[in-house]
């Protein structure tokens, strides 16, 4: 997507990823007990695997990508114990890897494939990188604005801009989201 | 006014392209979109604007939709960023 070096950051996992992460596993499991644990398991799998994480993909796509073996492990185990739900996956198996996922395997590779094809995961990821490729502020008013539905007025208050101002940053926002889907979805 | 504002509905290629934009969050008035409608007749650049900034908002809602339709609870989140501040 582009040749930035992405950071890591723990301490904002919670605020920036952790409802799209919950919302991702629930529509999964199909379970919200179960999806929490899932979400706890997969952050404290990126805590451990940190040091992997060489800034080449999003923390998004990276912290996704641990989540997905963390859905995988969750449909192996109930598979295993109760014979059902017959998961098919490309997972490397050997004795020793039977049962988690090892987070030290976790690297964040461009367009890391987890073998997992998940409906819409695609356009999901471009967008994000697309969203997360965009200038700080203005991808922080866009999120606001467009993903979590916040009144103008009360992202001016909290942002300190004017309404025009707003306008003139949500405009460049979607200029360049437009030409980031353009060549990273539509070709 | 010029001739060719007149022609165009009355705005500017920079007001329709604000127009274009509020009418995504439904924050464009009734006349505002007349005049965005009567601009796109016959710009054909703000015409390709609105057609792109469109498919773009229904990328995102697909997208909303599939992925952001769930919270995580409030106690839940605090606890955590308790655990991930104490696991670092």
């Amino acid at each position: 997507m582009n040749n930035k070096q992405h950071q890591i950051n723990p301490d904002t996992w919670i605020k920036n990823y952790a409802d799209y992460m919950y919302s991702y596993t629930i529509q999964r499991v199909n379970n919200h007990e179960k999806a929490q644990d899932i979400v706890q398991d997969t952050f404290l799998a990126a805590l451990k695997a940190k040091a992997n994480y060489k800034g080449e993909a999003s923390e998004r796509t990276w912290l996704i990508a641990i989540l997905k073996r963390k859905i995988i492990d969750y449909y192996r185990k109930s598979n295993s114990k109760k014979g059902k739900a017959e998961v098919r996956m490309n997972y490397i198996n050997t004795d020793e890897q039977e049962g988690d996922w090892l987070e030290e395997r976790v690297a964040d590779h461009k367009g890391n494939n987890t073998d997992f094809d998940l409906d819409n995961d695609d356009l999901s990821r471009t967008l994000e990188d697309c969203i997360d490729s965009l200038p700080i502020k203005q991808a922080a008013v866009f999120r606001m604005k467009t993903l979590q539905e916040m009144e103008s007025e009360d992202i001016c208050n909290e942002l300190d801009i004017t309404s025009s101002n707003l306008w003139v940053i949500i405009h460049r926002a979607r200029v360049q989201l437009m030409e980031c889907m353009e060549v990273n979805w539509y070709n | 006014m010029s001739n060719k504002n007149i022609i165009k509905g009355f705005i500017s290629c920079q007001e329709a392209g604000n127009i274009c934009d509020r009418s995504q969050y439904k924050e464009a008035s009734f006349w505002e979109r007349i005049k965005l409608e009567l601009h796109i007749f016959w710009c054909v650049k703000c015409s390709e604007y609105v057609k792109k900034n469109s498919m773009l908002s229904k990328l995102l809602k697909t997208h909303a939709n599939e992925h952001c339709t769930h919270h995580l609870p409030k106690e839940k989140k605090e606890a955590l960023e308790e655990l991930i501040k104490s696991e670092k």
